[in-house]
């Protein structure tokens, strides 16, 4: 199973992704951005960081990268795509998801553990969650302010789209548990078909009890044992 | 042709004296050009020209040292072909100016000394002081600069895993913003800032040449002074983006056989790059200011060659290979260009399209200062002040007030309003980050991992700068030996008023002597440093304040113990003696009118003796916990350990009534911050193996009572519930800076 990792200039937490998929028992392979090739890749991560520095908004520069123009035609065809933190945001960018990441209502950056609530969405990456439980994988951002307008929130929530909500340590979803005032608590989503997940917290962070939390795993071995046909 | 006026000579601040030098090494007069770029070498923050001749003091041999003082950054051996790479600098100035982009091209700067070093820079730290935060100004200057640390640090990807924050009126005209550095390389992947091999090409790299930043290091090299904020010009902005690239790149080129020098172009610009680079080659350079990109038109040579204009690299390669190198800077976006080469002769050659503008020998640049000597003086009444008894006037406060002031001192208080702005985990690496005693990184591949930790010394520095510093350097080896780990080397900022005040000369050497002398003792080489003078504003100089950032080996990395009480019925030990020094403390600070009394003594045998204890007993996991008692003494340490997980505990001090003629004894046992000493839970079961690895040592140690219930009871003396002490430390630093 090969993950294919993103590359723009500006990111960073492509060397942490390469590890976490490396944990998964999965191979992880970088994907250069200005090349359109995916290596073969079986599912693409667009990882964190600061793509082209963030200039003008976040991730609406990368998102004209040649690379992208191949990750759109490899999620099109149902091929697993998991953006996180930055990568969430080039998701938006691109128009793969629905809705906007805004500055945190704090107007700080934000480095701290979170708590997710597992919503009820299909998608490969959550196929060894039980909807209901918790997952704890902090979030490392300044804009990761869920926006979406009425009718797209209705959309996500009534399609179970929405993947994880910010929450307790108990599953308890309130605004004091929500780290930068996205709407209805939402830390991630996925599209239609299920097969493209974007999400502020860093599951990449989250693969080892040594560093505090393993829950993170899940998220990469859910896509190496469904390639294998292992119950995940 | 007359000589430089006394305004002109002021801009690049230079003595009349110095100018006289400089004709008279040269044998003519220097151009306008040539002169710019002598005041910036012989700036005292590119010279060191008061400080030069008491760092010699400093031990940094030993061992594990592959690189001491005079490269980018001092480096050591961690074994098994892994180095360590560190340093910590100063940018206070810029930072008073302006608070958001001096302290991001702080972090800046220390990144790229680091990467000039071929390493990759896995984490930063910062020790930030300001004024008081109940003024507007301070606040700003506050919430900036941690902003800036974190603009500059997320955004590049490096995790800030530590730090210090400290609050004093005294820095309330400049504040201090010191950054420190930790990478790390292979033997094979260390470069060297050195140009070697006539005729190979020196490459300019990274961002255009701007007007920006222009005479940063004489800026740095005088005092503040009201018209201050019309030298904003002189403070660069940082781009982190652009710098993340060309840290790459020139990682990527370290492993690269043709790279031959590699540096770093911060203060003084290319003149101080080049000029440095040459003369560690014992070779010379020649350059063309046309070739030089630049980001606006109409640059003079002079503007060229002292502009700080941030995230740039100057490197030598091999001749012919200039190519290969630079069609690495362009897949990363990044601009290279090829301005001059290396030369035979040792001088520094500037050309404008062809034409010699400037050419001064290397020697001189380098070597040619005057060291100055300026008279140390004792400052008068001191001794008077140190031989005052703090505990013998009758407390103002009582206890239980005491203990909630101390509480709610953003000294004492929870640094979470802090370093939740940074990004303290990338790189998947981070242990244990900011909020433990120190960070904890591990090596994806290895067992063992690092240590990290920096502070700065406290007011009784103020008295007693030798002791200060000592102190500085105890509070380092205490807060590693917390998380298990064995100190190796140390990196220092002294941060220091104006040097011609024969007081803060004084203050300047004994420091100094106090830091030679701990490193000496422990057996820590010193292997890098900076040194910030001039932190004055309108004639009030800064406290003396050495910053020491110490690097420490972590032999089996495993989660930390942390400093919180974890089990009902685990017993507290205090290592160490219960002491009784006010004088320099928080207490005294906050409660009592100024600053005095015999500081605390330290034994540093001593203290290398209980840090061993402490270490050994986190590594073999006898402790539950384990705390240094240091700001705020005892009883805000034992707040702080009950806070974490809202466990209690009732200990017994055992405390005789106060003797005649010293009522504050009893707020000298809970409030004093002698060194030496740690707050450990362990079970029960566990205190004949600790009895035993203390005895071992010769090392105090006492059992004060059980862990458990929801107050903290401090038996006889006061009280106070869980609850209240965690609002007091949780609110100290968040509620004085707004909303959570």
């Amino acid at each position: 199973m090969r993950f294919g990792i993103a590359v723009f200039p500006g990111t960073w937490s492509d060397r942490d992704c390469a590890h976490a998929v490396a944990l998964a028992g999965g191979e992880p392979a970088y994907l250069w951005h200005q090349d359109s090739d995916l290596r073969g890749s079986d599912c693409v991560i667009l990882p964190g960081g600061f793509a082209h520095g963030d200039y003008l908004r976040a991730g609406a520069i990368a998102r004209f990268a040649p690379l992208m123009e191949a990750v759109l035609d490899f999620a099109r065809d149902g091929g697993p795509v998991l953006g996180i933190c930055n990568g969430f945001q080039i998701l938006c960018e691109a128009g793969l998801l629905p809705g906007a990441l805004l500055r945190n209502d704090s107007l700080q950056f934000r480095c701290q553990p979170t708590k997710l609530l597992v919503e009820g969405a299909s998608t490969p990456f959550l196929a060894g969650a039980v909807p209901g439980s918790t997952l704890a994988i902090p979030i490392s951002h300044g804009e990761g302010r869920y926006y979406a307008d009425e009718e797209t929130l209705r959309e996500l929530n009534s399609s179970n789209r929405v993947a994880f909500r910010y929450c307790s340590s108990s599953g308890e979803v309130g605004p004091s548990h929500n780290p930068n005032g996205s709407l209805d608590d939402i830390a991630g989503i996925v599209n239609e078909a299920g097969n493209v997940l974007g999400m502020m917290p860093h599951p990449e962070r989250a693969c080892e009890p040594l560093l505090g939390s393993s829950d993170g795993l899940a998220l990469f071995t859910a896509l190496v044992k469904g390639a294998a046909g292992l119950p995940t | 042709m007359t000589g430089p006026s006394a305004t002109e000579l002021r801009e690049i601040a230079l003595s009349r004296q110095e100018y006289e030098r400089a004709i008279a090494l040269l044998g003519r007069q220097p151009n306008a050009l040539e002169l710019g770029m002598l005041g910036a070498m012989w700036s005292e923050h590119c010279s060191y020209k008061t400080s030069k001749r008491l760092l010699r003091r400093l031990p940094s041999r030993g061992g594990a040292v592959v690189q001491g003082p005079g490269e980018n950054a001092g480096v050591i051996d961690l074994g098994g072909s892994l180095l360590c790479c560190f340093k910590i600098e100063s940018h206070n100035h810029p930072s008073a100016i302006e608070p958001l982009q001096g302290a991001a091209t702080g972090v800046g700067g220390i990144l790229r000394d680091v990467f000039a070093m071929g390493a990759r820079p896995i984490a930063l730290l910062d020790a930030i002081r300001f004024g008081d935060l109940s003024q507007g100004l301070q606040r700003h200057r506050f919430a900036r600069v941690v902003e800036g640390v974190g603009f500059y640090g997320n955004c590049i990807g490096v995790p800030t895993v530590g730090g210090e924050t400290y609050f004093d009126e005294a820095y309330s005209g400049n504040c201090l913003v010191n950054a420190m550095c930790v990478g790390v390389t292979t033997p094979e992947q260390l470069v060297r800032a050195v140009a070697r091999g006539p005729g190979n090409p020196v490459l300019l790299v990274g961002a255009d040449t701007g007007r920006d930043g222009i005479h940063g290091a004489t800026f740095a090299s005088v005092q503040l002074d009201q018209d201050a904020a019309e030298r904003r010009p002189a403070v660069q902005v940082g781009n982190p983006f652009l710098e993340k690239c060309l840290m790459e790149a020139c990682l990527e080129l370290c492993s690269n056989r043709a790279l031959v020098g590699l540096q770093d172009c911060g203060a003084a610009g290319l003149t101080s790059s080049l000029v440095e680079m040459a003369h560690r080659g014992g070779l010379g350079v020649e350059l063309d200011v046309a070739l030089v990109g630049r980001r606006e038109e109409g640059m003079s040579p002079y503007e060229v060659m002292l502009s700080e204009s941030q995230e740039r690299m100057v490197l030598v390669v091999e001749s012919g290979r200039e190519l290969e190198v630079q069609a690495v800077f362009d897949r990363w976006g990044l601009r290279s260009d090829v301005i001059g080469r290396v030369i035979e002769e040792p001088v520094v050659r500037i050309l404008e399209r062809s034409e010699e503008v400037a050419c001064l020998p290397l020697e001189v640049l380098v070597e040619g200062f005057l060291e100055r000597r300026p008279a140390a003086r004792r400052p008068d009444g001191l001794t008077a002040r140190m031989g005052r008894d703090p505990l013998s006037a009758e407390p103002a406060w009582d206890l239980r007030d005491a203990w909630v002031r101390l509480l709610s001192s953003p000294n004492c208080g929870d640094p979470t309003w802090v370093f939740r702005q940074y990004d303290h985990q990338v790189g998947n690496d981070t242990v244990g980050g900011p909020g433990l005693d120190a960070a904890v990184l591990r090596f994806k591949n290895r067992p063992d991992g690092l240590a990290l930790t920096v502070d700065g010394a406290h007011r009784c520095a103020a008295l007693d700068p030798r002791r200060g510093t000592e102190m500085a350097v105890a509070e380092g080896l205490r807060n590693l030996a917390a998380v298990g780990a064995e100190p190796m080397a140390l990196t220092n900022c002294l941060n220091f008023g104006d040097p011609d005040q024969p007081e803060v000369m004084w203050q300047l050497e004994e420091a100094v002597a106090g830091l030679a002398g701990a490193a000496e003792a422990l057996g820590l080489p010193v292997v890098s440093g900076n040194v910030s003078l001039y932190n004055d504003y309108q004639g009030m100089g800064i406290p003396p304040t050495p910053v020491i950032g110490m690097v420490g080996r972590v032999d089996m990395v495993r989660p930390p113990v942390g400093r919180g009480f974890k089990h009902v019925g685990d017993r507290i030990v205090l290592i160490g003696n219960l002491g009784e020094s006010l004088a320099g403390s928080e207490y005294q600070r906050l409660l009592q009118a100024g600053v005095e009394g015999p500081v605390p003594e330290l034994d540093l045998a001593a203290e290398a003796a209980s840090a061993g204890v402490v270490r050994e007993l986190v590594r073999t996991a006898v402790v539950s916990s384990a705390h240094d008692l240091s700001i705020g003494g005892f009883a805000v340490a034992l707040a702080e350990c009950c806070v974490q997980h809202g466990l209690g505990a009732t200990v017994d001090l055992a405390l005789p009534p106060c003797p005649p003629g010293r009522p504050g004894r009893h707020h000298g046992a809970l409030f004093g911050e002698d060194p030496g000493r740690y707050l450990l839970s362990l079970p029960e079961v566990r205190l004949a193996d600790l009895a035993a690895v203390c005895g071992l040592r010769g090392v105090e140690w006492r059992d004060l009572g059980p862990v458990g219930g929801d107050s903290i009871r401090i038996l006889g003396l006061v009280e106070m519930s869980c609850a209240e002490a965690g609002a007091a430390l949780h609110g100290a630093i968040a509620s004085r800076m707004g909303p959570l």
